[in-house]
């Protein structure tokens, strides 16, 4: 297949659909889903019979979720800019929706779109989200989609793609930020032969669901950079690790993966050249340290997921002994646009070290909750006050928590820190996949480590010594001083064991699970303090 | 050459989607994660029973499918009861008070999470992030995600239950 016969088949699926003149779109994703946006569809689907220009389509996540059932009216020939948004749209509200196409706009539901929430927003990863029908191959093509694949397979060599994405400058957005350029350029050093692509989709940060929503609206770009990178580095066999707890995702990368291979875009020789690639879905089965690349791979075999030591890494030795790529959902599915907008586009986005958008989910105590995706580089403040409007209740900020059970909590006089990879380290937290939870006065530090070390606690393997019982060890302890039963010298050995458990545990889990402790200690010593029961050794912390 | 399969523990129809989803990977040792999915789906839980079957047929020991069967969250070895209501523990739940949803659910029905009444009505569980952040505190009532509960009104709504 050639480049022109793909920019034919788009316009011929967009040709299809040239009698619609408005698309009513209502987000299917989980969270609309579960406040009854199934209902609001079929009923749009009965108000809009007879109306033969209108369409009622389902589409993945807009992002507002805590408005939701979230609906949208926009007329199919003009940028979705000019599109109307409803928010928690009923069932009853179907007829006024259809009556209001071409019309006024509804104004008891109308959701203002030209507020920060999404104004403020720069969308790559989140592009299609909203817009296509995540079930839908056509119209993933129509909206350009696998030109980029196509574009890499018939007019660059895997060098240049790798090229490409050095160029981009993107970093892992698992959490980790490894420059992903290199570790392409490592999977693709080595000897030919058997060699995997992984996308690692086990989300297992709480108050974390980027991933799941990226799934949901917009499978397909997933896949296509999957297979990209299968080819730069010369894979012919892909995983979505998924997990078992996002059941519609699980669905619509399943139809993805059917219908791109149908279409000829998966399997054995893609669109007809002579690249072959394909992709099964694996479950998870609810194990957080399967997040781990090394502990994913051992699932993916089928063995408890326990990691391994590292080296060999994954890109030298992973699935069953076999190089192996291991990315996560929201670095593959910023691969078609840069190699469609070039590495050069990309990296003129967000700062120096950090390139590009994040998608990050905001929940909490916090205004607006749901998705948004920024440039990196955009603060603190910028994204809780001025695009998740702040706090509700009239209730006052207190921190803010990154990177789930391996980040930290930040406090109000660091909200005008860069969100960027490097920035972030050096306040004691890390970007982690993207989850962003925000604490009011209301919350306690020291409950919200010990709730964190909770987490680390159940979910650490078991396999290495420092993180099986350090975590419960500095559970118990953080338990007594929450309980106000600790002395000054029990919050020593907190630290001294924090310092222990970050050096000698055999994976990330383990290695990071202090750093809760560590950063609300930085920033919230005294609530710890205030807790201990008095002691003759108190007056040595000051 | 292919030994011959064992067959299935009796003659329910179930056994026969099991059996598929291992066919389809060859009867291959990474397949064991898949075929508990499989079990699990079919039947609900694990018993040994299923969990003998599954290592004869895939060729493993039976200590090794014991061991992956226990370290996965996911899987479970007792029988569920009619509903099951899964409170999201995530951190956004987490400070909106899904610790209230547990206690109200434990002090009506006298049950922890990870226990079944003992009318086997109601199974409580906990997760550790639905993903459903933005409907905090969520909980899981027999695959429906419901948002933004309350103690009282989500207890009342077990209540009424079957």
């Amino acid at each position: 297949m050639h480049l022109d016969d793909m920019t034919e088949r788009a316009e011929q699926y967009r040709a299809e659909k040239a009698h619609i003149a408005h698309e009513l779109r209502v987000c299917m994703a989980a969270s609309c889903q579960s406040s009854g946006a199934k209902e609001v569809h079929d009923a749009l689907v009965e108000a809009a019979r007879g109306h033969g220009d209108c369409e009622v389509k389902g589409v993945g996540c807009m992002g507002l979720c805590s408005a939701g059932p979230l609906v949208s009216v926009a007329p199919t020939a003009a940028a979705s800019d000019d599109a109307v948004l409803y928010r928690d749209v009923g069932p009853g509200d179907s007829g006024d929706i259809v009556a209001s196409v071409g019309a006024a706009p509804v104004d008891r539901l109308r959701c203002p779109t030209d507020q920060p929430f999404f104004a403020r927003q720069q969308k790559i990863v989140l592009a299609n989200a909203g817009v296509v029908d995540p079930d839908s191959f056509k119209g993933y093509v129509a909206v350009g989609g696998y030109f980029a694949l196509l574009q890499a397979l018939t007019e660059m060599t895997p060098a240049e793609v790798l090229q490409e994405v050095n160029t981009s400058g993107l970093r892992g957005r698992g959490g980790g930020g490894y420059p992903t350029g290199l570790k392409w350029s490592t999977v693709a050093k080595m000897p030919g032969g058997q060699k995997y692509v992984i996308c690692n989709a086990d989300e297992g940060d709480p108050g974390a669901f980027m991933d799941r929503a990226i799934l949901e609206s917009d499978p397909h770009r997933v896949i296509e950079g999957m297979a990209i990178a299968a080819y730069a580095v010369g894979a012919n066999k892909g995983y979505v690790y998924v997990r078992a707890e996002y059941p519609l995702a699980v669905e619509r990368i399943q139809k993805a993966i059917r219908k791109a291979k149908r279409a000829g875009f998966m399997g054995h020789h893609i669109a007809d050249t002579e690249f072959s690639f394909d992709v099964e879905l694996r479950l998870g089965a609810g194990a957080f340290v399967c997040g781990e690349e090394t502990a994913l791979m051992a699932s993916i075999e089928g063995l408890r997921g326990q990691p391994r030591p590292r080296p060999p890494y994954p890109a030298q030795s992973g699935l069953w002994g076999h190089p192996t790529l291991i990315n996560n959902v929201e670095t593959f599915a910023n691969i078609a646009p840069i190699i469609r907008n070039g590495g050069e586009w990309f990296a003129g986005i967000g700062t120096e070290g950090s390139k590009g958008t994040k998608v990050f989910a905001l929940a909490g105590a916090i205004h607006n909750t749901g998705l948004i995706e920024v440039p990196m580089g955009t603060t603190l403040r910028d994204i809780i006050e001025v695009i998740g409007g702040g706090i509700p209740g009239g209730k006052s900020f207190k921190a803010v928590q990154t990177g789930g059970p391996s980040g930290g909590c930040l406090p109000a006089s660091q909200l005008d820190k860069p969100v960027d990879y490097d920035s972030l380290r050096e306040l004691g937290t890390i970007m982690g996949s993207g989850g962003m939870i925000v604490m009011d006065e209301s919350s306690s530090m020291v409950d919200v480590a010990r709730y964190f070390m909770e987490f680390c606690m159940s979910e650490s393997c078991g396999k290495c010594v420092p993180c099986r019982t350090g975590t419960q060890q500095m559970h118990d302890l953080l338990d007594k001083i929450a309980k106000a039963q600790a002395t000054d010298a029990e919050l020593a050995l907190l630290e001294q064991l924090c310092e222990v458990v970050q050096a000698t545990s055999l994976c990330g889990l383990g290695q990071t699970a202090p750093n809760p402790v560590l950063s609300t200690l930085r920033y919230f010593r005294e609530e710890y303090e205030t807790r201990l029961t008095a002691g003759p050794a108190r007056a040595t912390w000051r | 050459m292919q030994q011959s399969k064992p067959t299935p523990p009796n003659d329910d129809k179930r056994w026969k989607i099991i059996n598929a989803t291992m066919r389809r990977s060859g009867y291959a040792e990474h397949a064991l994660i898949e075929a508990l999915h499989s079990v699990q789906d079919a039947f609900g839980y694990l018993d040994e029973t299923s969990l003998r079957f599954v290592a004869e047929s895939l060729d493993l020991p039976a200590s090794k499918v014991f061991g992956v069967a226990t370290f996965y969250h996911l899987f479970t070895l007792k029988p569920k009861g009619r509903h099951t209501c899964v409170v999201c523990t995530g951190t956004a739940c987490y400070i909106k008070g899904a610790g209230a949803l547990i206690e109200g659910i434990e002090q009506r029905f006298a049950v922890n999470p990870g226990e079944t009444t003992p009318d086997d009505r109601l199974s409580v569980l906990t997760a550790r992030c639905v993903g459903a952040c933005g409907l905090a505190p969520a909980v899981v009532l027999d695959r429906d995600v419901i948002g933004k509960q309350d103690a009282d009104a989500l207890v009342e709504q077990l209540a009424r239950l079957e």
